[in-house]
């Protein structure tokens, strides 16, 4: 079995590394230069927070052939060759590209605008704003207010630059927020150092001499030293179309991952499921699986991963999923500390969510929606969450029931202390050696002094004394 | 001639709990009325330790061999089995007689007992309940470090800890004198229940079932995000960081949040946590009982070694070892692929010095054997034979309907037990043991601390100690020296077998610790004072003197809940039960079985709080009441494992290193049980 993959992003790396560790032969054809790196971290770098060595992928076992610099050109479906290379299967991990608008004055090789997708975009954005000989530039303009587009923003900010978004439709990640989350979210980014503008028609890029202008059709502008573009992607599938694979939004596969053609597999965001390109890691990962298994002799099947959205970064905190339109809305909004949630729940099961600020429920949200669970009858607790970490507060002597577990390691009652203070038991150690309490891990030493002091204060002796009788 | 005899009894002896591998020290009275009475030395005790004295005199205490389940004398009861054991070795080859020991054996038992296998069975043949307890630490440990010693500093040290984590340890049920060394950390849990260790954690990491591992990983990630790392120690002390940075790397917080169900702010928080001050790590059974446990010790082990712990003053990393003698019945040759001094048996040199202290040829040592739950697979088919020793397979193993199954099959099965355990119901013969406050020998605590077992008292008339069982029925099958049944000769046997190992005994003596010494192995001689902490002069004991970074990935269960079998089961300890309750449960210790689970999901499967519930896996069902917990997950269901039942549903998928069973998780449903008239 001689397997090649076109393309050594996160998909196709991840493929190779499993087929490799199961000693398949495997050739990988890449287009960029680079060793595999982690795509979803390119914000980190941006920020500061990563550097590139912390974005490497693990390289995959030493007898699988890396082409990179050799992106793939033919495809020959009769002779099963690719590059002039034979395959008994061929992935197409090609994954997308930056896409840009049509807006007068942008274009792909501007030394002012750069798009957001790439190690080397992320380089040439870093060398635009602080690179050798460049004038260090302190304005910034991020065109698209999508997620790519803030984690941008986010992470220039955090380098001290003024950023400006700038978003054509009424308000932020409207994909994915509702609008009450859309405009807290703006809100809490100014706050970070990143001006949000929305409902915005840009109608032109203009360079100037002193960086790059972005002209409204208001009548107004917004200027940069440099700016990012983070319109969206387009998956790549010219390929695919040229060797007669069927094609939508992205190249469309069946459950196994596979095209038309049964020797030739798609995963990953050039990759089209169920008439959708989702264009995250999470189902790219499990394409790569289900294929390393279809390869491998133990076969899988993918059967599409719910989209989340998530967007974790120095003073954001985000996640949105599903649908936020729906009968039963449970929600909770904080603005004065930027926390937002809303749930929207069909038939006892989550339908969308989006959570903003400081949620303790996030993970708890995600799984339910990921696993399609049941939500708890008591709603409040996905909004508030449970406060673990906290005993609860410890009732005071007097008010503790007779039955109430004093010392769990040795099961001591409050019950058995008071009636062995009444047996003559009248300090906290003479109460251990009487009942146990506190021999153990000593935790509760401070309970039974409480309770000596108690019964010494309260003077109950004579009714304690019918209690022992 | 009575009363001389009472006159020369010891009143008092100072020994440790029988239970736990804390082995809390203990003062056993013996008074005028012939009770026994307890009374802590120094640390604490819990309920299971006050209580230990009520089994000497049970009444349900075996004091005389059972064959057949009817008493008989010890001539013919030993000459039945070695007889036995003759005639299916000569039918079938040395290998159809197994031994399967256990994780509670004195280190003299433990030795012995691996002795007996190879020189007087010459069977390959045995493995132990420590098996399902501390395989994966120990070989993630291995792996590291070169060494397995469960804690490699002292439990006092942690007195000078400022931050604890405990991935899947819930010391406050499974030894909770234990915690009186974690009060005023900063404490973080990782678990999935709300654990009465987990109320009083600091930070509460509810992690879904079989997730730790990518727990560690993202800790990692993020620890690396803000600087935390301490590169120098990196750099200088271990090898493989990049390989397994960029493994790392594929951890990002939004992926193990999802993975997990923790919440990526309380990632932060974690990795905030153990940024600095006096840092330990200690992971348990719930991170290690997986199919994947090794590897997930080897996260939180690369999560500390990248924090710069082990080594460190009052820092590290350690697994709180369960069992009584976990440590040192994992040392001394009871173990399918293991010869004494934690030596391997495929290891020609080690084969060499055990075979000359055993006076045998080196070539008639067998090699490695199967693994317990692989063991007791072979039973009725390649094993015929099955001689126990301080264990309750038919109860503590994984998937126990079919255990059950395979011990009926036997041709003969031998249990030496002071109690009539579950197992020992499917025995041919059973043979009388004496307890712990009835013998003498020596225990290595999760300290690696060689301790003293002391006898009170004489065992029962017509009980016998396990050493004199092994050497009674070595006798009989024509090894007429070598199986000394005396303890102190043992253990000088085994302070040689071990010496130059791993876990090198061999200047630790009765004498040294009857004279107070606190001796942790290594302690190759007798003027050495022992190693109470391990890695302080910065080599680790591979090759190279590194730790070695091992990169480990996430996978989900082995068996991941689905339409038909919808919840995650996890199981473990509550703190009025030891094990598999054979002794707990006889004594007046409260406790009984139930299912914790949450109110949303009873109400979903119509069950009440109290009501009985029947839990089905694909392997087996038992019926346990409903207790309701809105702590729970509702995704999972617990059950502890003290009483007949939670294993019969419980996963015997193994890891492929440890061959640790996936006690922690595995798939079920649930309905209430109704009883049939």
């Amino acid at each position: 079995m001689k397997v090649v993959i076109a393309g050594y992003g996160m998909a196709g790396a991840r493929l190779a590394r499993e087929l490799g560790r199961h000693g398949v032969q495997v050739t990988v054809l890449g287009a960029e230069t680079e060793p595999a790196y982690n795509r979803v971290l390119l914000p980190g770098l941006l920020a500061g927070t990563h550097a590139e060595e912390d974005l490497r992928l693990p390289a995959p076992p030493a007898h699988v052939e890396l082409r990179l610099g050799e992106p793939v050109t033919t495809i020959d479906r009769e002779a099963k060759r690719v590059n002039g290379i034979a395959y008994d299967a061929l992935v197409l991990a090609t994954g997308a590209e930056a896409a840009l608008p049509p807006i007068p004055g942008l274009d792909r090789h501007s030394p002012r605008a750069t798009v957001f997708r790439s190690l080397a975009d992320c380089r040439a954005i870093l060398d635009a704003t602080d690179g050798p000989g460049v004038p260090r530039r302190r304005r910034a303009l991020v065109l698209g207010g999508g997620l790519l587009g803030l984690e941008a923003a986010r992470g220039l900010a955090g380098r001290g630059l003024d950023v400006t978004v700038v978003h054509a439709a009424g308000h932020l990640m409207e994909r994915q927020l509702d609008t009450v989350a859309g405009d807290l979210l703006a809100r809490t980014l100014s706050g970070l150092g990143v001006t949000v503008l929305t409902n915005v028609d840009v109608k032109a890029v203009e360079e100037t001499t002193e960086g790059v202008r972005l002209r409204f059709g208001d009548g107004g502008h917004a200027d940069g030293d440099l700016l990012v573009v983070s319109c969206g992607v387009r998956p790549r599938t010219a390929l695919a179309e040229a060797a007669g694979l069927a094609v939508g939004r992205g190249v469309v596969i069946d459950e196994r991952c596979a095209t038309g053609d049964p020797d030739i597999y798609a995963i990953g965001d050039c990759a089209e499921f169920e008439g959708r390109n989702l264009g995250l890691v999470a189902p790219a990962w499990e394409q790569a699986e289900v294929v390393a298994r279809n390869l491998t002799g133990t076969p899988a099947v993918y059967r599409g991963v719910r989209p989340v959205t998530r967007l974790k970064a120095g003073g954001i905190d985000l996640a949105a999923m599903g649908s936020l339109d729906g009968e039963e809305v449970v929600s909770f909004a904080d603005p004065a500390r930027g926390t937002y949630v809303r749930l929207v729940i069909d038939a006892d099961r989550l339908a969308g969510a989006v959570l903003l600020g400081d949620n303790p429920t996030t993970g708890q949200v995600t799984q339910l929606f990921d696993h399609d669970d049941p939500v708890p009858a008591d709603r409040r607790s996905l909004l508030l969450g449970r406060a673990f970490g906290e005993p609860p507060a410890a009732a005071t002597p007097a008010a503790q029931p007779d039955d109430a577990v004093v010392c769990r390691c040795n099961t001591v009652h409050k019950g058995t202390l008071v009636r062995a203070y009444a047996k003559g038991s009248r300090t906290p150690a003479e109460l251990s050696r009487a009942t146990l309490a506190a021999t153990g891990c000593g935790g509760c030493a401070g309970d039974v002094a409480a309770i000596c002091g108690w019964l010494r204060e309260t003077a109950k002796a004579p009714e304690l004394t019918e209690v022992a009788a | 001639m009575h009363m001389d005899a009472d006159e020369r009894t010891v009143r008092a002896v100072d020994t440790h709990c029988p239970y736990c591998a804390l082995q809390c020290g203990m003062t056993l009275t013996r008074e005028r009325d012939d009770t026994v009475t307890v009374a802590p030395r120094g640390g604490g005790l819990c309920q299971k330790g006050w209580t230990s004295p009520e089994l000497l005199a049970h009444p349900d205490r075996i004091t005389t061999p059972l064959v057949g389940g009817r008493p008989t004398g010890w001539t013919a009861a030993l000459d039945l089995v070695a007889g036995r054991i003759r005639a299916l070795q000569a039918e079938y080859g040395p290998g159809a007689v197994a031994v399967f020991g256990g994780g509670g054996l004195t280190n003299e038992k433990a030795y012995l007992l691996g002795k007996f296998a190879r020189v007087a069975l010459r069977t390959p043949n045995i493995d132990y309940n420590g098996r399902f307890c501390m395989s994966s630490a120990a070989a993630a440990g291995l792996r590291a470090f070169g060494v397995d010693r469960g804690m490699p500093f002292p439990a006092s040290d942690l007195a000078e800890a400022d931050t604890v984590l405990l991935a899947g340890a819930n010391p406050a049920e499974t030894m909770p004198p234990f915690m009186r060394h974690l009060a005023g950390k900063r404490l973080i849990v990782v678990d999935p229940r709300a654990t009465a260790t987990a109320r009083q954690a600091h930070l509460h990491l509810r992690t879904a079932p079989g997730t730790d591992l990518a727990l560690a990983n993202g800790i990692l990630h993020i620890a690396a995000e803000r600087g935390h790392l301490d590169r120098a120690y990196i750099d200088g002390r271990t090898t493989g960081f990049a390989e397994l940075a960029a493994t790392v790397a594929g951890y990002w917080p939004a992926r193990v949040e999802r993975i997990t169900g923790v919440a990526a702010a309380d990632l932060y928080r974690a990795a905030d946590l153990l940024a600095g001050g006096r840092r330990v790590i200690l992971t348990a059974r719930g991170a290690e009982q997986h199919a994947k446990g090794v590897d997930t010790v080897s996260a939180w082990i690369n999560l500390a070694l990248a924090l710069g712990l082990p080594g460190r003053e009052s820092s590290g990393f350690g697994t709180l070892t369960g069992q009584g003698n976990g440590q040192g019945g994992r040392e001394h040759g009871q173990k399918a692929d293991q010869l004494p001094g934690y030596r391997r048996i495929d290891d020609p040199v080690a084969r060499e010095h055990v075979a000359g202290v055993w006076g045998v040829d080196p070539a008639t040592l067998p090699g490695p054997g199967p693994s317990a739950v692989e063991l007791l697979g072979m039973l009725g088919d390649e094993i015929k034979a099955l001689l126990v020793f301080g264990s309750n397979p038919a109860v503590s193993a994984p998937r126990s309907l079919g255990v059950h199954e395979r011990l009926s099959a036997l041709d003969l099965l031998v249990v030496c037990d002071f109690l009539p355990s579950e197992t020992a119901r499917f025995a041919d013969v059973v043979l009388p043991v004496t307890q712990w406050a009835e013998e003498e020998g020596t225990m290595t605590d999760l300290e690696g601390k060689v301790i003293r077992r002391r006898a009170l008292r004489p065992p029962p008339v017509g009980v016998r100690s396990d050493l004199e069982v092994l050497s009674g029925l070595a006798t009989r099958l024509g090894l007429t020296e070598g199986f000394d049944p005396l303890p102190g000769r043992v253990f000088e046997e085994l302070r040689r077998a071990s010496r130059g190992g791993t876990a090198d005994y061999h200047g630790i003596t009765y004498e040294r610790l009857d004279a107070g010494r606190r001796l942790h192995w290594p302690c190759p001689d007798t003027d050495h004072d022992g190693t109470p902490r391990l890695f302080t002069d910065g080599r680790f004991h591979t090759p190279d003197g590194k730790a070695r970074f091992i990169p480990v990935e996430h996978h989900g269960p082995a068996e991941p809940r689905d339409g038909e079998y919808p919840l995650y089961l996890t199981t473990g300890r509550v703190l009025t039960q030891y094990q598999s309750g054979a002794q707990t449960r006889r004594s007046s210790l409260p406790g009984e079985p139930f299912l914790q689970l949450h109110p949303d999901t009873a109400a979903r499967h119509g069950i009440t709080d109290g009501a009985p519930v029947l839990v089905t896996s694909r392997r087996g069902q038992f019926t346990a009441p409903a207790r309701l917990d809105d702590t729970m997950r509702a995704d999972t269901v617990f059950a502890p494992f003290h009483w007949p039942g939670a294993n019969n549903a419980v996963n015997d998928a193994l890891d492929p290193i440890s061959r640790m069973p996936e006690f922690k998780v595995c798939a079920v449903r649930i309905r209430p049980h109704e009883e049939t008239p």
